[in-house]
């Protein structure tokens, strides 16, 4: 079988978001766990109609999960797999390295400035914060460490 | 809407590379600007556990390269999945000598993997089967009583 396009999933997902009939039928699923169609209507301000519409996109999409129930109806249950390809998108955009690389901008300057040899004239932005105050250890310790560390 | 599946950035620092690895590496280092405290196993294969303020977790990353001072690099979980999850993305940091100073590349990939769970059967199985049987449902609800 083909693999499943990763980009196709996560498209899949937030299709499926945007539409808010499709969200409450998701969130009762996540919920209140495995439900039919019937069940589902009379959870939802939504027709029984438009709710087995609803869930055959979701099936299809992957995003439920059909399967036998009582009285020959069909169950649907949450699958979290491509939830979870979604999430990885959102985690790519949510990694801040901007902000991670700047505070390690700020730290190294401000380390800098609070040593003893350098003339400073220069102010670091973030001198406040108490953990840009702490003073590196000499470089020849953490060196003398560092190679400690690796045997 | 292509997923992102690298993530890279180069900044200019004014220390050499020497005292940007100390700062990569080190427990003060990633306790410091990554994180708010660090424990550092700093051996390919070793682990380096991050904390932050208000998280009740730590963050493990897994050591892949070790080269002072020009290369370091781990892999680890993605944000908002669970511990479970077994993809993981790898964090790539390359220090180059620049003008008395450094430049820091940082490359992150792999958040386009897919989760195991799609690759089995049961996805694969639920999007076509399952179609089929609810065209049958359908054929069944509508026949006439």
């Amino acid at each position: 079988m083909p693999r499943p396009d990763p980009e196709k999933v996560a498209e899949a997902v937030f299709a499926a978001l945007a539409e808010p009939s499709r969200r409450g039928i998701l969130s009762a699923l996540a919920v209140r766990g495995p439900a039919t169609a019937t069940d589902l209507a009379s959870q939802l301000p939504i027709t029984r109609q438009a709710i087995t519409k609803h869930l055959e996109l979701l099936a299809a999409a992957g995003l439920v999960l059909a399967e036998p129930g009582e009285r020959r109806r069909i169950r649907y249950r949450v699958n979290a797999a491509p939830m979870a390809m979604a999430q990885s998108y959102l985690a790519a955009l949510a990694r801040d390295w901007d902000g991670k690389l700047a505070r390690l901008q700020r730290s190294l300057d401000a380390t800098e400035l609070n040593a003893p040899a350098p003339p400073s004239g220069a102010t670091a932005p973030e001198l406040n914060t108490p953990e840009l105050n702490t003073p590196a250890p000499p470089s020849g310790v953490a060196a003398a460490e560092m190679e400690w560390r690796s045997k | 809407m292509p997923i992102p599946d690298r993530i890279e950035r180069t900044i200019e620092l004014a220390q050499p590379p020497e005292r940007v690895w100390e700062a990569l590496t080190s427990e003060a280092g990633l306790g410091g600007w990554f994180g708010h405290r660090a424990t550092v196993d700093l051996r390919p294969g070793g682990t380096a556990y991050v904390e932050w303020d208000g998280k009740d977790s730590k963050v493990a990353l897994t050591i892949v390269v070790v080269e002072p001072p020009t290369r370091f690099a781990w892999t680890w979980g993605i944000q908002g999945l669970p511990a479970s999850d077994p993809r993981r993305t790898y964090v790539e940091f390359t220090l180059a000598p620049s003008g008395g100073g450094t430049r820091l590349t940082v490359v992150e990939s792999g958040f386009a993997q897919l989760p195991d769970e799609l690759l089995d059967t049961a996805y694969h199985g639920n999007t076509e089967g399952w179609r089929k049987e609810l065209a049958e449902l359908a054929g069944y609800l509508h026949a006439p009583a």
